[in-house]
């Protein structure tokens, strides 16, 4: 027993390769991989047989026919007479992502407010954004979507009793119809300014931490940052001549002309997307805070740091390592969710590229894979940035 | 979502469904029992379902009539709603065995969608609908004005078309349903709705106060409406086509609903090859040769099924107009059963 025990721990095991957990192992590993490989290849051939043989266009020739149909918005000059269904694509593209950033942006506001509204000591504000959360959350997107849409829609005055608002805006259930600035030649030097500004105060704060580093001195950081942002950029603003005009919106026959216009599409989308995913936000917020233990917050005190401080320096840098990851994943929600534009109509990626193209070729397999392709793409870019994001303030031992 | 969804699901199914669509429908329907029929999500007058839950509508009854033929029983359909966006790509995978749905014969979608169309069963046009309140006589004054358009329809090209030819300036609107498209229009975010002018009819009568609305005398394209079925099979395709043609010849002779049993009896030949006394016609369809007494039995001819659907026995109140029979000034003309 002894002797095979230890020729055992000598020489490799004289086993078949055919028991070799290693062998089998790779085996089984290429088995698979050639399985797939082979479902890949056979749904491959088998959907050009059968789009060839019902006669079915295939291929990516639709790409620069003239699509020859309207579109309620676009950011890009978009022609329905000369505009190929290229154009289009791009034209839903940049929908899609106006609407993901903006929501984006806007329902991050929203969520950390309404998640530190929820820790208030104060039980009224805490038990709206309590039942705010509740509430939102619980519901199905799309029945929120319909709801806003039917609702802004419905409780909006016609375009001829249009609602006059401040600055010569109008409301409408067209949409709000605001005075567009257009620049004069010489605005660019404002831009110009700004941007120098803008570099002067990194520079500025890059110094100011090196020197607080250095020295323990403290600079006001905040107070030059928006000196050196506003100030140049204002004066040379004024000094120019106000090159800065507005074209305001003028009532017309049927629409208002003129200015540029949110419509009652885009608002009720993005309204229903914040409201949403602000919901989800908060309670990350929530969570993030409330996993920053109380000896915390003591600690800081005890070095004599002020609440304020306590809070900026302490608190939200390590409520962010547990904020950010399921904060990600809201923003990929919140960017997916936006194809749900189509029942609201704001002309989205899915709506008029995935919608319209798709149905005026009838190519359901290219059309759709290049959707997925662009979902997948925006998803992982959003994914990258928010782990660099992550990366950066994620616990740093030494 | 669940739009795109369906769709990719659909486009899957045509990536993985083994060789579908050859000579096998009519065997693959009888095997079934029942016939699936693509329709409307719900228009007044071509394919809706009533308080009851059963279909109605002259789109309907064509899918009514292709089981009558096939099973002598024209409640052997089952309905899949679709919506103009998803149409074909449900016909395309398998998923429907017949489209009847107010879809227009074009020749991109003959040629290029792996499709077949068959005869007209309905000739249309597109027009507008606008409020009387904003005092338009003719669709050309309509520069400028925003028209809500349903989605992956013809209506939608044909309207960037005409805006285009005439010059004026469009502002569309599109949505993915016919449901959503007109409650847009009625909350008042577009001033004009446009579809094919019988659709104009049926959706008018969903709008809250219908008399408040005037439909423009515009016709501005031919919309050819018609049953189709997948490219590549043409027993059934001539099935699904002498459907129809059946129920014309039907009219034109005088066989009703009411006197098809007594037709039996007839001495006109032409009677008796189309009711199956005479001939073999319906064997060589892969049918029973009473084929055509079956579905004028159960539906009666195409007069009387457009009169119950669409025309003066509905709701709609539609003139015959095109779709007269040919020897009356219309469209409608069958080849001659022989």
């Amino acid at each position: 027993m002894t002797a095979t025990a230890e020729t055992r721990r000598d020489e490799p095991p004289k086993v078949s390769p055919w028991n070799d957990p290693r062998v089998r192992s790779v085996l089984f590993q290429a088995l698979l991989v050639a399985a797939v490989v082979f479902m890949i290849y056979e749904a491959i051939t088998n959907a050009s047989e059968n789009l060839q043989r019902q006669r079915i266009a295939t291929g990516l020739g639709f790409w620069d026919n003239v699509a020859g149909f309207g579109i309620s918005q676009s950011m890009i000059h978009y022609s329905e007479v000369t505009s190929t269904y290229g154009r289009v694509f791009w034209v839903g593209l940049i929908n899609t992502l106006l609407v993901a950033i903006v929501g984006i942006v806007l329902a991050t506001f929203l969520g950390f407010a309404v998640g530190i509204a929820r820790l208030s000591k104060n039980i009224l504000v805490a038990c709206i954004a309590r039942w705010y959360v509740e509430l939102i959350r619980n519901l199905p997107l799309l029945l929120q979507l319909l709801f806003w849409y039917n609702a802004v829609l419905k409780a909006l005055p016609s375009v001829r009793d249009s609602a006059a608002l401040p600055l010569g805006s109008f409301l409408n259930n067209r949409g709000l119809f605001m005075p567009k600035p257009v620049t004069g030649p010489t605005f660019d030097l404002v831009i110009v300014t700004f941007l120098a500004g803008l570099a002067l105060a990194i520079g500025f704060r890059m110094w100011a931490r090196k020197r607080q580093e250095r020295t323990g001195q403290q600079a006001p950081v905040g107070r030059v940052t928006l000196g050196l942002l506003f100030v140049p950029s204002t004066l040379t603003f004024l000094l120019l001549g106000n090159p800065l005009t507005f074209d305001a919106p003028v009532a017309g026959r049927f629409n208002i002309s003129g200015g540029m216009v949110l419509q009652p599409e885009f608002l009720a989308l993005l309204f229903g997307l914040v409201l949403y995913t602000a919901a989800f936000i908060a309670e990350v917020v929530r969570a993030g805070i409330l996993a920053v233990s109380r000896g915390q917050t003591e600690a800081a005190s005890a070095l004599g740091l002020r609440p304020n401080q306590t809070t900026k320096l302490v608190i939200v840098p390590q409520a962010l390592r547990v904020i950010i990851p399921p904060l990600t994943s809201q923003y990929l929600n919140l960017t997916k969710n936006s194809s749900l534009a189509v029942f609201v109509g704001y002309p989205d990626l899915a709506n008029v590229f995935t919608g319209t193209v798709l149905n005026q070729t009838g190519q359901a397999i290219e059309v759709v894979g290049i959707t997925m392709m662009v979902y997948l793409t925006l998803s992982l870019g959003t994914s990258m940035i928010m782990n660099w994001y992550n990366g950066r303030n994620a616990l740093v031992e030494r | 979502m669940k739009k795109l969804l369906v769709t990719a699901a659909l486009a899957a199914a045509t990536a993985f469904a083994a060789s579908a669509a050859s000579a096998q429908t009519l065997n693959a329907v009888k095997q079934k029992g029942q016939l699936t029929c693509g329709s409307n999500t719900g228009l007044a007058g071509f394919g809706q379902p009533d308080a009851q839950g059963n279909w109605t509508g002259l789109d309907v009854e064509y899918c009514r009539a292709v089981a009558a033929a096939i099973f002598n029983d024209p409640t052997k359909v089952k309905f899949v709603p679709l919506s103009a966006k998803d149409r074909f790509t449900a016909l395309q995978s398998g998923e429907v065995d017949l489209l009847v749905r107010n879809t227009t014969w074009t020749i991109s979608r003959d040629t290029s969608l792996g499709l077949e169309f068959g005869p007209v069963n309905y000739y249309d046009g597109q027009g507008f609908m606008v409020r009387k309140s904003l005092k338009v006589a003719s669709a050309k004054e309509l520069s400028g004005a925003s028209v809500c358009v349903q989605q992956g329809t013809t209506t939608e090209l044909n309207l960037a078309d005409y805006f285009r030819a005439n010059k004026l300036e469009l502002k569309s609107v599109t949505f993915a349903t016919s449901d959503e498209t007109i409650k847009a229009y009625d909350a008042g975010r577009c001033d004009a709705f446009t579809t094919d002018a019988s659709g104009l009819y049926s959706e008018r009568l969903r709008l809250a106060n219908a008399n408040d609305h005037l439909v423009l005398p515009e016709i501005i394209s031919k919309e050819p409406l018609g049953p189709s079925v997948r490219h590549g099979d043409n027993q059934w395709w001539d099935l699904v086509k002498w459907t129809h043609y059946a129920l014309l010849t039907a009219e034109e002779l005088g066989v009703t609903k009411a006197n098809v049993d007594e037709m039996l009896k007839s001495d006109n030949p032409d009677v008796k090859r189309l009711l199956g006394a005479e001939g073999k016609f319906g064997e060589a369809m892969g049918l029973t040769n009473d084929w055509a007494y079956r579905i004028v039995k159960h539906l009666g001819n195409y007069g009387e099924m457009f009169e119950r659907t669409v025309g003066q026995g509905s709701q709609l109140k539609i003139a015959r107009g095109q779709n007269a029979l040919w020897s009356k000034g219309g469209l409608q003309y069958a080849p001659p059963i022989r």
